[in-house]
Order: structure tokens, then sequence, then C-alpha cells
């Protein structure tokens, strides 16, 4: 139970309010009510710039061509009109790109949890052996290696085996997030009570079992931090599918927007249909799953 | 739990034979194999995609490689034509100057922000999925739509409201094209940040401010004397993180101008990648490790401050 209220820090309430001090001081009260309507105004304002894009992007794709071309982002589409998602749609080729996508990102998060996982738990409780501790160092750094200085490195070693495929990307994916995910895995993995381990094996469970039966379980909450982490990558990513994937017709959502960005041209309608195919899936995911994904978030951005 | 390791890694070493029922388990004393199945292969992996490519980008950085085929050693000779090469320098210095822009531009907003949605308002919830919103989406169509603002919608505006300098689109000016994309990256990053800085603020302990104003405290002298010096160690987290991504900008460019008008806004991640069309290959390699090494201080500093400001 400790462990759901660090898991979710934003939803503790910092605002609540003394209430012996607003009984006490009535006059205070009141212009500290004003406030809260000015700041609320503001950050409704913010919001709106926020917004804006989005709206952009709405706003255009449901335009019919003849008005889309005018490129006028705020007369809104009169008529209604999805010919510019039709056309999106058999132009890039969607559901193709999006089977990509999507098997892209499902195989990297659940490579990335279960991997780093298993090297976690190895590390974690092995520390005092030098082989352990090492390899955790050795992990750590591709922390200190982005993507750029690898990459026509990678790109000539996966051409050479032939992994120039999503398959190759899935595979970079997971090994980029390794020393994250290692690192908030350990971390946690250390705070966990020994007992319940050895008291599985006390009834004569064998380590593959307590790891997955006991273990593994207890590690569900940091590894929704690490799988949103290893989610946002796989689904939006765009600088190394475009360089390891040799094949156009293989490539991922967000590459293929840039790629069919000359043919789009001034038909903003398309273009604008088929950006928000890109995105409106992450969008509903992040909606649904709100609560989850912004402590998940929290949590990995400070560690 | 650190401490029952160490114990058991001082305890005597084994001989006695295991028995199920004794306290501590014979186990710690042995590796168990199964925690080298699970170790091994991501040590082989990683080696093989992350390691071997850097030791062969560094090795190749001393070659005149093109990429394929055969080579010759050159010794330093990329290293010291890189630093006479205006391209390069060029593509640094608009590197750089994106990236601390954009570190200070993205912190303004997202500390303003963080408070504004820590302090007392309504709709907390829906404000807080609103500004993270932007973490969802792909930075390359975040900058295809900023593109079309840019280019079709700011303009427009500026005519209509008749603001003179404004109605040509800035991603055709050489010298303004660069404004575009700090805009473009801090929009991108903001939410990133303001999570960070929401967790900061939470750890402040209200009573804090409670006593303050009742001390008469106005808000800005909290502000000053209360909430920025006890969030500063997560304003460096942000200012070194925020840099170093910065540093490695590339879709937003992409994007936004494709390195134009000219050569106006090429970043040094593009230049790298172009290096297999240009073939200099072995020139880029080069310029990707004088890149690592700058990434390398920068994280070297990260985990300075991270270490010393605050207890994660």
């Amino acid at each position: 139970m400790a462990m759901q209220t660090t898991l979710d820090p934003v939803e503790q309430d910092p605002t609540a309010p003394a209430p012996s001090r607003s009984q006490t001081r009535p006059t205070r009260r009141r212009s500290s009510g004003t406030r809260v309507w000015v700041t609320t105004a503001l950050m409704i304002v913010a919001a709106c710039f926020v917004l804006l894009p989005f709206f952009v992007a709405l706003s255009m794709a449901f335009k019919t061509g003849q008005q889309a071309v005018q490129a006028e982002a705020f007369a809104l589409p009169s008529p209604w009109s999805i010919e510019g998602f039709r056309e999106a749609w058999t132009l890039t080729n969607f559901p193709v790109a999006f089977s990509i996508s999507l098997t892209v990102t499902v195989v990297s998060v659940l490579g990335t949890v279960l991997l780093s996982a298993m090297a976690s738990y190895a590390i974690s409780r092995n520390w005092n052996r030098r082989l352990f501790r090492y390899s955790f160092l050795y992990l750590m750094t591709a922390m200190f290696l982005p993507f750029p200085v690898l990459a026509l490195s990678q790109v000539k070693l996966t051409g050479m085996v032939g992994l120039d495929n999503p398959a190759g990307v899935i595979l970079l994916h997971i090994m980029f997030q390794m020393s994250f995910s290692v690192m908030l895995f350990t971390a946690f993995l250390r705070s966990l009570p020994g007992e319940l381990e050895e008291s599985a094996y006390i009834d004569g469970a064998s380590t593959w079992t307590t790891f997955w039966k006991v273990v593994f379980p207890l590690m569900m909450p940091m590894a929704a931090t690490v799988g949103i982490f290893a989610l946002l990558k796989g689904w939006n990513d765009f600088m190394m599918p475009s360089l390891i994937i040799g094949d156009p017709a293989l490539q991922t959502l967000p590459v293929i927007q840039q790629i069919f960005q000359d043919q789009f041209s001034n038909n903003y309608h398309v273009s604008f249909s088929s950006y928000l195919l890109a995105i409106v899936p992450a969008i509903i995911a992040y909606v649904i799953s709100q609560r989850w994904v912004m402590s998940g978030l929290t949590q990995g951005a400070v560690k | 739990m650190a401490t029952v390791t160490e114990q058991l890694a001082t305890a005597p070493p084994p001989g006695e034979r295991r028995r199920r029922a004794r306290p501590r388990p014979a186990r710690r004393r042995r590796v168990d194999r199964v925690h080298y199945l699970f170790l091994l292969p991501v040590l082989v992996l990683f080696t093989l995609c992350i390691t071997l490519p850097a030791v062969m980008g560094i090795f190749f950085s001393f070659t005149d490689s093109v990429g394929f085929g055969e080579f010759n050693f050159v010794g330093f000779t990329n290293y010291a034509v890189m630093f006479s090469d205006p391209a390069i320098l060029s593509s640094y210095g608009f590197t750089f100057l994106v990236a601390l822009t954009t570190v200070v531009l993205v912190n303004i907003i997202a500390l303003t922000l963080a408070l504004g949605l820590t302090s007392k308002i309504k709709g907390k919830t829906a404000l807080r999925t609103i500004f993270v919103l932007p973490m969802m989406v792909s930075g390359i169509i975040i900058a295809f739509v900023f593109q079309f603002i840019f280019n079709n919608t700011v303009p427009a505006a500026a005519e209509a409201l008749g603001v003179g300098p404004l109605q040509e689109s800035i991603l055709s000016d050489p010298s303004l094209a660069w404004i575009a994309i700090v805009l473009v990256t801090a929009f991108q990053y903001t939410p990133q940040a303001i999570l960070i800085y929401i967790a900061g603020l939470m750890t402040i302990p209200r009573d804090v401010y409670e006593a303050s104003s009742i001390d008469g405290a106005t808000p800005w002298q909290q502000f000053r004397s209360i909430t920025l010096p006890l969030v500063s160690g997560y304003v460096l987290i942000n200012v070194i993180l925020g840099f170093k991504d910065f540093l490695s900008t590339y879709e937003v460019v992409v994007g936004l101008t494709d390195g134009g008008p000219g050569t106006s806004t090429v970043s040094v991640t593009m230049s790298i990648f172009r290096g297999f069309q240009k073939g200099d290959y072995a020139y880029q390699m080069a310029n990707s490790t004088i890149f690592f090494l700058i990434t390398l201080v920068i994280v070297l500093i990260q985990l300075r401050v991270t270490r010393g400001r605050t207890q994660f």
C-alpha cells in the first residue's frame, strides 16, 4: 500500500485549505477566492495555447479539398467532410503503417519491461558480486550515448545482418531503454522487502518460480513507469526508424508523415487527416489511462 | 535490505549442506544459474547494439572510410579539419543557440505553469491533462503542424492585425528561423519539465507557506524566499536534462525547415545523419565522437548535481 502512495504524488492535494486560518480571517478568504479565479483564468488561457495546434489540425482535417487549399485555420469547415481522412487512409496505406507502429510499440514495451526486469533482478540480488555490479555500470553507459552518435554505425550493422526493418528498430529501442529501465527497476527492487522471496524459497520454490510468481508481480508499479516511457518512444520516435528501416513500405507512422509530405503538398485536408490518424490512438490511450500515465511519467521524470 | 545482503556476503563460506528449513537459505552463497540466465542475454544484446557501434564509430573516425569498401588510417586529420570547417562550426553554433534559448524558455514556462497547477485552481485535473498532452504526440507531427501555422496562420493573422514584420513566414528568414525551432521544441518539451517541477513543488511542506503568510509575506516574497530555493535542485535537473536533449535536436528541424533556408538551421545531429548521403562517413564519425564527449561532460555534471542536491 505504501507503494500506492508513492506512485501517485500528483494526486496528493497540496492545496488542502487550512480551515482554521480562513475562519479566523474572513477578509483574507475573499481575496484568496478571487485569486483562485484569476489563476484559473490565466491557466485556461495558457491551455488554449497548448490546444491551438490541435484545433488547427482538426479544423483543417475536416475541410473539403476546395476549402482546405485556402489554408485558413480559423475558418471552420463548411461543410464538414471526411474526404481528407479517406484520401489519407489510402494514400499512406494507413492500416499497414498502423500495424507496423503498433507492433513496434507493443513488442518494444514487452521486451523492455521483461528484459530489464530480469536483468535488474539478477543485478540487485547479487550486488555483492563484482560481475553483477560492473554489469550494472556497463548498462548505465548508454545514458552517455545519444542515438545520433551511434546511428551511422548501427545503420551499417543492421544492414549487414538483415535487421534494417521494424525488428531491428524494436531491438534497438529495447536496448536504448535499458539503462533507464534497469536504473528504475534496481532502485525499486532494493526497496522491496526480502522476506517474501525468502518465504517462497523456504516453501521450496526455485529462483525462476520465485521471480515470476512473487517478485515480478510486485514490480508492476515500476513496470508501469518503464512501460509508459517505452511506449511513448516506440510510438512517437522518428529518428531511429527513419534511419534504420530501409524499405519505406515498412515505415512507422511518424516517418510516413515525412515521406508523404511532398505528396500532400497543398492538400492540407489530407495531410492534417493523416497527422490526426497517427496521433489519435496515443491520445485516446492517454485520456483513458490518464491517472496511471501521469503518475508513471512523474515517477520516471524525477528519477 | 542492503545491510542484510552485506552481512550474508561476509557470512562464513558454504560447506554445510543446503537445508530447506534454515532461516537463511544457502542460495545466497552461490549465484543461482537462473540469475546468469537473466542477465547474460541483456549483456550480449547490449554489447552488439550499443557498445559495438560506439567502438566502430570511434575506430572509423581515424580513417577516410566513406561508409563501405577500403579505407586508410588518417590519424587525427578528420578532427583537425572539423575544427576549421565552417559547416560544422555553424551547426554547433546553431545547436548551442537553440539549446540554450530553449532551456531558458522551457524552464520559465514550465515553472510558471507548475506553480499554477499546484496552487488553488478549479479544474486542476483537466488542465493538467491538457498541459501534458504534447508529450503524447510525435515531435515530427507537432513540427509539421507548426510549419503550417508559421507559414499560413501567423502571416494571415499579422496581415489582419496590420503587424508588418510578421507577414512573411519566419521560417523563410535565415536569421529568424531558429526562433521557430526554439518555440516548437519548447512546446514539445515543456510537459516533461512541468511534471518534474510539480514533483518538486510537492516536496515543499505546506506549513512553511502558512507560517510565512501569518508573518505577512506577500506571494512574491514567498516565491523568492521559499519556492525558488526549495525547487532549485529541480531547476538544475531540468536545465541539464533539457540541455542534453536539445543538443540532439533533429525532428523539429526536419519538420519545420529541414535545415533551411540555405543551411542556416542544420543541427549537429542533422549534419551527422547526412554523413551517409555525402560520403563523408569517417568525417561525421569524428563529429559524432566530439558530440559524444560534449554529451558525456553534460551527463557527468548531471550525475554530480542529482547526487549532491537531491536524494533519489
